[in-house]
């Protein structure tokens, strides 16, 4: 195995650029080092200006996600020594379809508004008190939504889903994925009120089941499933508001609240 | 986009029941008629055959199923493929309008055929 | 303005007032040929585009129904078009597109109906499963309701 990679990293400086370039550096390989460690090597050694998001570097956190040579990935999980077996350059580029606010850093309001669209708190139409004790679930009704609840919101899933790249409005898959978390738990009354957002175009129906969110999560969530799963009860919700009263209420609503 | 948001279900329905009617049915009618026949790896049905098959009641119905649904399944597909695939979110009222309108004139035609075969 | 040319569609306006605080972010765009740039996208699109060829099944199978009504001789003279080599070739690619629609369509349904029994979620190869075993009952009925 070669001792040292060469890094090609995008660069962009708001004050002088109009578009990133990008830039070449070499890093020794040591054999547990990951894509994180030659950042940091070359933060510390050879460029201090170079500026990118991490913080637990053990892939839990979610703030060190970039596309390496074309995919999406947790930058702390992503092993060096893979691409230099092959000779490979190693390519650094901040996250796709996201504004670039500097070099690796991508802008993430836009991200953080569309997951709070989709309400990820338990919604309780009852609030029980304090004196009644806490909310007990089986291990079963638990096993319905934990998958979901793995989400660490690093935005891989945003970076591979194409439509989240074509309709800058489509609510993308982390957020459904975390909705329907909420909606499978036992615990939470608050599916109405969340579909009322999400069962619309740019919610639910945006999505086309290309399923690269799926392939390039790294918490194993499945927010491809996750949707499908969504679409299906939105379905079922849909055919009810027909012959429920509280559900022709609830078409009203929703229509209500998708024109706000 | 609005007025789609409680529409989008029964479409999304049909093309479920479509692809479903189309992953399990077509495959097999489209090598017999499309492959197997012309190549003469099996005999094609004769005209009375095929016919006698084709009056009965419960296989025209069949027969227009399997024309209707699977339409319907291209026509949510390709439509946003077209969305997706050409950018061309916003001809939308005229790509939904082709598609829907050429799945049910489809659909139309099958009743017509089907109808009195003969 | 730097990064801010007029084009027929846009106005000039003025730059925005980016701060210290708030620099200009980059924008980038996607091309209208993002789906050639990955397997994985390209993958998608010809999974969409085998649509294109069950509404061409469709079309087909609706022509068949047409050439029977017509009589025997419409019929035999369906059967032959149906043997003209360029017909032949573009029914073979079709029955590739359709019977790729269905491998990927029993693939992906599990995701859609988790199946739970007992408590625990069936894995997905039991909800794909049934489904090809229903593929293959289906299709040997159809072939002996077609051929006896």
């Amino acid at each position: 195995m070669a001792d040292k990679i060469v890094l090609e990293i995008a660069r962009y400086s708001p004050e002088s650029d109009h578009e990133p370039h990008f830039e070449s550096y070499e890093v020794p390989v040591r054999r547990e080092w990951v894509v994180l460690d030659a950042l940091n090597h070359i933060k510390d050694t050879v460029d201090g200006s170079l500026t990118y998001r991490w913080s637990c570097r053990m892939g839990i956190c979610g703030s060190c996600g970039m596309m390496v040579n074309g995919e999406p990935k947790l930058t702390c999980a992503t092993f060096l020594s893979s691409y230099a077996r092959n000779g490979n350059k190693v390519r650094v580029e901040p996250l796709r379809y996201f504004p670039i606010v500097r070099d690796l850093v991508t802008e993430l309001g836009g991200f953080v508004s569309k997951l709070k669209k989709a309400k990820p708190w338990l919604i309780r139409s009852d609030e029980r008190p304090l004196s009644q004790g806490e909310y007990l679930q089986t291990p079963e009704q638990l096993d319905r939504y934990k998958q979901f609840s793995m989400c660490i919101n690093c935005t891989l899933c945003y970076a591979a889903c194409p439509v989240v790249g074509l309709d800058p409005i489509f609510i993308g898959p982390a957020a459904l994925a975390l909705a329907q978390r909420y909606n499978m738990d036992s615990r939470d009354q608050g599916s109405a009120e969340r579909t009322a957002v999400l069962a619309h175009p740019d919610g639910v129906w945006g999505c086309t089941f290309v399923g690269e969110c799926t392939r390039v999560c790294p918490k194993h969530v499945d927010p491809a499933g996750a949707i499908q799963q969504y679409k299906i009860a939105a379905v079922i919700d849909w055919l009810k508001s027909f012959v429920t009263p509280r559900g022709r209420d609830a078409r009203h609503v929703s229509n209500q609240a998708a024109n706000d | 986009m609005t007025k789609h948001a409680s529409n989008e279900p029964f479409f999304w329905i049909l093309f479920s029941a479509g692809g479903m009617m189309a992953a399990i049915f077509i495959p097999i009618h489209l090598f017999l008629f499309g492959v197997a026949f012309p190549l003469t790896w099996l005999k094609a049905p004769s005209y009375d055959q095929l016919m006698s098959l084709a009056r009965l009641p419960l296989v025209r119905v069949y027969l227009f199923v399997l024309c209707s649904l699977p339409l319907f399944h291209w026509a949510h597909r390709f439509r946003y493929t077209l969305y997706d695939g050409l950018k061309v979110k916003h001809l939308n009222e005229l790509i939904f309008a082709l598609c829907y309108g050429g799945a049910a004139v489809g659909m139309i035609i099958a009743a017509y055929l089907l109808w009195n075969i003969g | 303005m730097p990064g801010m040319s007029a084009t027929k569609q846009q106005t000039i306006r003025p730059a925005p007032a980016y701060t210290e605080f708030h620099p200009r972010w980059y924008r980038p765009k996607v091309s209208v040929h993002w789906w050639l740039g990955e397997w994985h996208y390209l993958k998608f699109i010809l999974r969409e585009l085998s649509s294109v060829f069950v509404a061409w099944f469709v079309v087909e199978t609706l022509l068949l129904i047409d050439a029977l009504r017509g009589g025997p001789q419409t019929y035999a003279h369906f059967l032959r078009t149906m043997q003209n080599p360029v017909m032949i070739i573009v029914n073979i690619i079709s029955l590739f597109f359709v019977v790729f629609h269905t491998i990927t369509w029993f693939n992906l349904a599990p995701s859609a109906t988790p199946i739970r029994l007992g408590g625990k979620r069936l894995p997905d190869v039991m909800v794909s499963a049934p489904a090809y075993v229903a593929w293959a009952v289906v299709s040997g009925f159809i072939c002996w309701m077609v051929l006896r």
